[in-house]
């Protein structure tokens, strides 16, 4: 029989049966909603974490040295008390790695956390200071709307000067203009010099809430008040050239540290690679957790339309005897029975990637989480209704096809 | 004139034994049926039911059979065979010269499909089809296209004279038209034996004859008809009545005044 009388047929029965194949689709559909939605908004975070977050959070071609990795999935305690055993970092230390960095490569200490940052304006609010040097601007690519940023004789002088983001200037400045007035960051008073261009969010993080000092205002010691320094990011003019910035940090500092062959590191030189392995790792569990859900319901669903396929056969005993006896082969009433089952879950399958899509949709309206499509899901979901249509047909159809055509004929 | 009409003296039993005589011989094109030795047993949990107990039977082309006998006889089970629903345990059953007794399922549903067209008491037509799709069918199973299919079938629909009812579906009409619906199903693929079994068992006294006029119409346009009927007023339309009793053959005659009858 030709493949689309099979397909006629299927749809012609479901139409018959509208709420009974409803039902049978339900776990299809909810598995299929579930993947589509899962593999949308983890395929929206990543690319928006290759595209956007490595670039703006980390910088192009850059490697930070600190003290314990920032990135670091899955700490155990061991790990936590080794990296507070680790000694201190220092101006000294920086200092050294600095001079082994390759032509070429440019440094900024950066200490930063988040603080308090009040005007006479209005309330205080946590800004995310960053107490840095005047390189940092050009290594974080970051635009001076208005005003300018520090120069290198303010970091040297300790001048108590800032660079604020646009969402600062609004809620604590209003409708002034910022530009020469005091902002206090921990009770301490500096002047405003230059606004950052907006940078919007990041997994509805703002980057606008940047407080930009130099590092040798007395911020640097309500952020690390040891003294000592919390990390220096570096970037290199090319991959390569980092790389071996990266390499010279780590011999110079195994060698001031008197770490033997064999012995980890016990500083971090971090780039944006384990940035983006951390959340390679983060993606892979969302991957395992999301699509733990919607293989159950397929599994469900495949249950479900096999019951339903036995039920029609058991039904429809007679009609395979007509068809039988018209001279329909075994092979017939095999693929009439499989296109049916694979029809409605293949129907269950594209009502599902309908729901997930809105569900994805609904997720990136109302959370920080963007979504965005992948076509392959789509595919992925149409194939895998077919799949788990025929896989639930086999059975039934393969009972069907052996029955016998008087047997069949006889049933009332 | 029939083909016939020299054969009329010849006796059956003669004709029979002359055909059916060499076993694993293939027979003469002319006999479209030849069985030898047929024999149908159902096993009963430990008992065995003899339904057919070697069954000879030589059919020509164009021949209009009737088959009689009680109830329990096996004359559906003999029906079932050579329609090729069902296979033998033992003997054989040339249709058209070809030995099917021995084919596969697939093999026999092709030979369902083009020589052999069935009727029903209970006229087994797919209640949710219109009456069109459903003479369709064996078409559909033949592999013919969609616009060829409806245009044959609704000429075999014309046949039975139900053109005007070809959207209706099965419940919509009724028992003669049912059957009629049934004919029309069963001739569409030109099949080469045309076999009822008891096809007005389901239906009152006006009807059948309503039905067996079709019949009759058809066997006079040369379609090959074996039919089971219980009733002899039924029988007696056709020009051979073929008896059985307790699976075997117990007469077999033509008739001589059949011809004279039909006004030839
Ligand atoms: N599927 C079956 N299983 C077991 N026994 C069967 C089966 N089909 C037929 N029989 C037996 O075979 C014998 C012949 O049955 P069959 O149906 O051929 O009779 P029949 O001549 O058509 O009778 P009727 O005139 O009542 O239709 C009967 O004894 C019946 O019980
Ligand atoms: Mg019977």
């Amino acid at each position: 029989m030709p493949f689309l009388e099979s397909v006629r047929l299927a749809l012609n029965t479901i139409r018959v049966q509208k709420l009974k194949s409803f039902f049978t689709l339900l776990g299809v559909m909810i598995g299929v909603m579930f993947l589509i939605a899962v593999v949308s908004i983890v395929q929206g975070m990543s690319n928006y974490v290759e595209n956007d977050f490595a670039a703006k959070i980390i910088g192009v071609n850059t490697f930070t040295f600190r003290r314990r990795p920032n990135f670091n999935p899955n700490t155990t305690d061991d790990q936590w008390r080794e990296f507070q055993r680790r000694p201190r970092i220092y101006a000294a230390d920086v200092e050294l790695v600095r001079s082994v960095q390759p032509v070429g490569n440019t440094s900024a200490i950066v200490n930063q956390s988040f603080i308090y940052a009040s005007t006479i304006y209005a309330r205080p609010r946590q800004a995310q200071v960053i107490a840095t040097e005047a390189s940092y601007f050009d290594i974080k690519k970051l635009n001076i709307t208005s005003g300018r940023a520090f120069t290198a004789q303010e970091v040297s002088a300790g001048a108590k000067v800032i660079v604020i983001g646009t969402d600062i200037v609004e809620r604590q400045f209003g409708e002034l203009d910022p530009l020469g007035r005091q902002l206090r960051i921990g009770g301490m008073p500096y002047t405003v010099i230059g606004i950052l261009e907006k940078q919007g969010s990041v997994f509805g993080f703002s980057l606008d809430r940047q407080a930009i000092v130099p590092w040798t205002t007395p911020v640097s010691r309500l952020i690390q008040p040891r003294g000592d320094l919390q990390s220096m990011i570096v970037q290199g003019p090319t991959r390569e050239v980092m790389q071996d910035g990266i390499e010279s940090a780590r011999e110079v500092m195994r060698g001031v540290r008197h770490l033997p062959p064999g012995k980890v590191d016990n500083f971090a030189l971090e780039t944006e690679d384990s940035a983006l392995a951390f959340f390679d790792g983060l993606k892979k569990q969302m991957i395992v957790f999301g699509t733990a859900l919607p293989a159950i319901g397929l599994v469900v669903g495949a249950m479900v339309i096999m019951n339903i396929m036995l039920v029609a056969v058991a039904e429809r005993t007679r009609e395979i005897g007509i068809r039988k006896a018209l001279g329909a082969k075994r092979s017939d009433i095999l693929s009439q029975f499989l296109i049916e089952a694979s029809t409605l879950s293949v129907i269950g399958a594209a009502i599902g990637i309908a729901l997930g899509l809105a569900a994805a949709k609904v997720v990136s309206m109302l959370t920080p989480l963007p979504a965005a499509v992948a076509p392959w899901s789509i595919g992925m979901a149409l194939v895998l209704g077919a799949g788990v249509g025929i896989v639930a047909g086999v059975y039934p159809a393969s009972r069907a096809a052996r029955l016998d055509p008087i047997a069949a004929l006889r049933q009332e | 004139m029939s083909p016939h009409t020299d054969d009329v003296a010849l006796s059956t039993t003669a004709e029979r034994a002359a055909v059916v005589q060499a076993a694993g011989a293939q027979p003469d094109k002319d006999w479209v049926i030849v069985t030898r030795g047929l024999k149908r047993e159902y096993d009963m949990g430990g008992e065995i039911v003899r339904a057919l107990r070697g069954v000879d039977l030589a059919i020509r082309r164009n021949e209009y059979v009737a088959i009689m006998g009680p109830s329990g006889s096996g004359k559906s089970t003999f029906m079932n065979l050579i329609g090729c629903l069902d296979t033998p345990n033992a003997g054989e059953y040339w249709l058209s010269g070809e030995l099917v007794s021995q084919k596969n399922d697939d093999e026999l549903a092709r030979v369902r499909n083009k020589e052999i067209g069935f009727v029903f008491q209970t006229f087994n037509l797919l209640p949710r089809a219109s009456a069109l799709h459903n003479v369709e069918l064996p078409l559909v199973y033949a592999g013919i296209g969609s616009a060829e299919r409806k245009e044959r079938a609704m000429e075999a629909l014309t046949k039975v004279q139900l053109d005007n009812r070809a959207t209706h579906r099965p419940n919509e009409l009724s028992g003669g038209q049912r059957q009629r619906v049934a004919i029309a199903r069963a001739l569409v693929n030109r099949p080469s034996i045309l076999l009822a079994d008891e096809p007005t068992g389901n239906l009152d006294s006006t009807t059948s004859e309503e039905i067996m006029k079709v019949f009759e119409n058809l066997a006079e346009t040369g379609q090959t008809v074996i039919m089971v009927t219980h009733e002899p007023d039924i029988a007696a339309h056709a020009r051979r009545v073929v008896v059985l009793r307790d699976g075997l053959i117990a007469s077999d005659e033509r008739k001589e005044n059949f011809t004279s009858k039909l006004g030839l």
